[in-house]
Parts: C-alpha cells; sequence; structure tokens
C-alpha cells in the first residue's frame, strides 16, 4: 500500500498544486476550477445517472470497435504472413493508411453511417485495427522455422500449427500492437464523441464545455483519463498473464 | 539389391540454394547415399556443404529439387512422425512445459490419456529430466533444453532419428555427456539416426560409418567405416580411434588429398 502511495505521489502532489493554484487565485477559477467543486460535480453528475448512461454508451462503442479491430486485425495480420499473395495485395494499403491520423476519418464514416453507434465502431475499428495487424503481421514472421519443422514431423496439420506454434510465437508482438490500439480506442473514441454525437464521455465534456460548466467538465476528462489508465493497468496484468512462460526464470 | 535392403535411399540428388538476395548456390551436386535399417551414420563437412539441407531433404522439409529419396522404400513427400528430428537450436515450444512439450507429439497419436501422459513421463526420465517436468525451456540449461527436445522427439516413436548437429550449441564437457548418453539410448531403442556434425571426433564417436562431404558444391567425397567398441572407457585415447580421426580429418581438412582418395558410393 504504501510502495502504491509512493509510486503515484506525483499525482497527488499536482493535485495539490492544481489547488493551491486556485487558492491564490494564480489563474482564472474558468480555466481551473477547485478541485473539491470538480469531486462534487463528478457526484452530481454520478447520481443524476447521466455518467453511467454516457459511459455506457462510450464503452459499447469502444468496446465494440475494439474486440472487432483484435479479431480482425490479429486473424488478417497472420494470414498475410502466412500467405504472400494477401501480403502483397494487403501491404500496400496498410503502408498508406498507417500514418493516416484516423481521426481524419470522422466525417468520412459519419457520411457512410450516419451519427449514431455505427459510425465511431467503425472509425474505432479502422484506427485500431492496423497498430493489431501489424504486430500479428511481425509476430507472425518471427515464427522459427524449425519450430514449424518440428511441429510438422509431429503430424500436426498446417492449421494447427498456425494455432498452436505461429499465434504463440506472435503473441509477445501481437500483445503490444493490442496495447497500442487500446490507447488508440480511447482517443478515437472521445474525439468523435466530441465532434458528432448525442451520447458518450466525449459528447458529455463538449455539451458541459460549451455550457460553462467547467467544474462537472473536469470530473469527466478526469474519469476519461482514469479508465483509460485502468484499462492499460488491466491489459497489462493479462499481457503479463498471457506471456508467463517468458518471464518464467530459473529457481 | 543393396537398393531394396537398405531403409534410406538417396539417389541423384542435386539442389540448388535460392538466398532471398545474391546469387544461387548449387548445395548439393549429385548426392547418393544408402543408409541401413538401425544404422548410425554421422553426415560430417564444414559449414556450407549442404550436409543439413540434405537432411532436410531426408526429412521432407524441402522439396527435392532434382533426384529421388526413398525412405522404407517410398519417395518422401513431406515430413511425417516415421522421421523424428532434433535441431541445434532446440526447436522446444517456449510456451510449453518439458510435459506439454513431450506431450505434443503424442496428442495425434492413437493413444488414451493416460497412456500419453505415462509415456512421455517415461521419455522424460529416460533422459534424465525427472523432477523438472514442469519447468518451461527458459528456465533450463541447454544441456537440458537438448534433452527435452530429445524425449520429444523420441516419445513418438520414430524410426528415424534425424540429428541436425544437436550438440553444437552446448559446452564441450555437456557435449561430451550427451554424445554418452545418445549412444546408450540409442542402444537400448534401437532406431536409425543420421547425425549431422562439423566435429570430426564426435563422428567418429558417435557413427559407425561417417559421410564426409565436401563443400561447394555439397556432395560424398568418401565413406569410412567407423566401427569401435564404444563402451571402452579408454577408446578416446586408443590408437585406432586416434589414427581414425586423423585419417577423417585429412579427408575434410586436404581439398587436393580428398579429389584422389574421393570413392564415390
Amino acid at each position: 500500500m504504501s510502495k502504491l502511495l509512493a509510486r503515484y505521489s506525483p499525482l497527488l502532489l499536482l493535485a495539490v498544486l492544481w489547488q493551491l493554484a486556485w487558492y491564490f487565485e494564480m489563474v482564472s477559477s474558468t480555466a481551473l476550477p477547485s478541485l473539491v467543486d470538480v469531486a462534487s460535480a463528478w457526484v452530481d453528475l454520478l447520481r443524476s445517472g447521466e455518467l453511467l448512461r454516457n459511459a455506457a454508451a462510450s464503452l459499447y462503442r469502444g468496446g465494440a470497435g475494439f474486440l472487432l479491430a483484435v479479431v480482425v486485425g490479429g486473424a488478417l495480420g497472420m494470414i498475410m504472413a502466412w500467405w504472400r499473395p494477401l501480403n502483397l495485395m494487403l501491404s500496400p494499403l496498410v503502408e498508406i493508411f498507417y500514418p493516416l491520423p484516423k481521426t481524419a476519418l470522422i466525417p468520412v464514416t459519419v457520411i457512410w453511417l450516419g451519427f449514431g453507434d455505427a459510425s465511431k465502431i467503425l472509425l474505432i475499428f479502422l484506427g485500431c485495427m492496423l497498430p493489431v495487424t501489424i504486430g500479428a503481421f511481425n509476430g507472425s514472421r518471427s515464427t522459427e522455422q524449425v519450430m514449424v519443422w518440428s511441429a510438422r514431423s509431429m503430424g500436426a496439420s498446417r492449421l494447427r500449427i498456425l494455432r498452436d506454434v505461429v499465434l504463440p510465437s506472435a503473441m509477445p508482438e501481437l500483445l503490444n500492437g493490442i496495447r497500442t490500439a487500446l490507447a488508440l480506442a480511447f482517443i478515437l473514441l472521445v474525439t468523435s464523441e466530441l465532434v458528432v454525437a448525442r451520447e458518450g464521455l466525449g459528447n458529455l465534456i463538449g455539451y458541459l464545455g460549451s455550457n460553462g460548466s467547467y467544474e462537472a467538465m473536469y470530473s469527466v476528462v478526469l474519469t476519461v483519463a482514469f479508465l483509460g489508465f485502468a484499462a492499460d493497468r488491466i491489459y497489462q496484468y493479462f499481457m503479463r498473464w498471457i506471456l508467463a512462460w517468458r518471464d518464467a526464470t530459473t529457481g | 539389391m543393396t537398393e531394396e535392403n537398405a531403409q534410406i535411399v538417396v539417389h541423384g540428388v542435386s539442389q540448388v540454394y535460392r538466398p532471398p538476395a545474391g546469387r544461387e548456390v548449387l548445395a548439393l551436386s549429385d548426392v547418393s547415399l544408402e543408409v541401413q535399417g538401425r544404422e548410425f551414420i554421422a553426415l560430417l563437412g564444414p559449414s556450407g556443404c549442404g550436409k543439413s539441407t540434405l537432411l532436410y531433404l531426408i526429412g521432407g522439409f524441402l522439396p527435392t529439387q532434382q533426384g529421388s529419396i526413398r525412405v522404407d522404400g517410398k519417395p518422401v513427400s513431406g515430413p511425417g512422425p516415421d522421421r523424428g528430428i532434433v535441431f541445434q537450436d532446440f526447436a522446444l515450444f517456449p510456451w510449453k512445459t518439458v510435459r506439454a512439450n513431450v506431450l505434443y507429439g503424442l496428442e495425434r497419436m492413437d493413444l488414451s490419456r493416460h497412456e500419453r501422459e505415462r509415456r512421455a513421463q517415461s521419455f522424460i526420465d529416460m533422459v534424465g529430466l525427472g523432477g523438472f517436468e514442469d519447468s518451461y525451456p527458459s528456465q533450463l540449461s541447454g544441456g537440458m533444453k537438448q534433452r527435452a527436445a530429445i524425449a520429444r522427439t523420441l516419445a513418438i516413436d520414430p524410426t528415424i532419428l534425424l540429428m541436425d548437429e544437436p550438440f553444437g550449441a552446448l559446452d564441450s564437457q555437456t557435449r561430451r555427456l550427451m554424445q554418452s548418453e545418445l549412444l546408450s539410448i540409442w542402444q537400448r531403442t534401437p532406431k536409425t539416426v543420421i547425425f549431422v556434425t562439423h566435429d570430426v571426433q564426435e563422428a567418429v564417436f558417435l557413427a559407425g560409418r561417417v559421410a564426409v562431404m565436401s563443400a561447394r558444391p555439397g556432395c560424398i567425397k568418401a565413406i569410412v567405416e567407423t566401427q569401435f567398441d564404444k563402451a571402452d572407457p579408454h577408446l578416446l585415447k586408443s590408437p585406432d580411434f586416434v589414427n581414425k580421426v586423423d585419417e577423417i580429418w585429412n579427408l575434410v581438412r586436404d581439398e587436393a588429398i580428398v579429389a584422389q582418395t574421393a570413392r564415390h558410393p
């Protein structure tokens, strides 16, 4: 517990500085409201149900887009590594779309699918897919030939080898790609909701900001920050659990 | 009629290696070789002589470009559980424990779960890894990893054991120990062994015949009988053994002498 406290003490320090800056009126209180007021605004949002309703909408969009990206991107990357024609066909597309800021696609997905959930899910799916695909592709390519040969000499079919040898070999890079995708999902989610949406945490931030409810706006911003942090932490535990074989050491 | 008696018949095999970049190399040129059932033969030669390529062709991992390879009378068309392989870098699945690695090949055999487990355990014990069943490869030393790999390959009971410089990555003490153990395993469970190495002493010590290969293009320059009493603890110092090592060493080293004394099979 004390270790945890020590680790996150810089955050605590930042909170104290924030509160001091407000107290001594070093910045205008609209730019930086009291942290105590932000906390009470958060409690109000929670009680009214507004926070949960919007969070649920965001979670649905983000979760659906992210999971789709993991499944489709992972499979695509593995097959690209396995089957050359698909690689030749798709790798130029991947190279062109990778550096494109996916937020530029917000208007495009809205034109295609409208203002609802579908356009956000598509945007997050498109944005998150590439890092997963690239991770799965590079990871699969790192599969050692001798392991594949060993499995074949032990009677494994090609499909089994994909599952039993290529997928585990790709796992470290694949999981890193998914971690990047997780962070991207939050960025794309909040941005797209800020730009065009009727609900969601990003929409709530924009709505509260334009209404001048800065305390409440800050409380949602901090909520999003915390959710992003928590998701990454949980994901890291998951990653360590999956890759336990790699970290196993003597003694 | 020797062709029909031999278990493995390599006939007129040539193989071109095409690197991703650069010029094509003739890895093997018109190689012919016969290996009898339960024979222990070593393929000896400098690196780049195509000895591993020949092993991979027999294993069915690479398609034969020219010539033919028959195992038990049937042309090789791909890998199969009748030919187990052990690699220099072990090729263990690092995400599986020792037990799970050994069980992997057994999963596709028509055995009850209990029988699979029993069999895996007996091979783990055979290579002296009892107590390390639940260790991951990353927790094992090089010698232990190779023991695990050998157990995994032996567990599927191949009639032919292909070994690609299996002790090349081990330190010299461990290598000596593993050589003796391999011999004792081979004596207990007789299999045909094709053992690739560039270590002359290792080849003479382990094998009953040594096929000496020369580089670029790879071909078999000579086949030398190396029958010794492997149980003799002083074998490595005996004059006969030392002379045989010398004889083969000269074949490997000196291309001029090789050219004159080459005996194509």
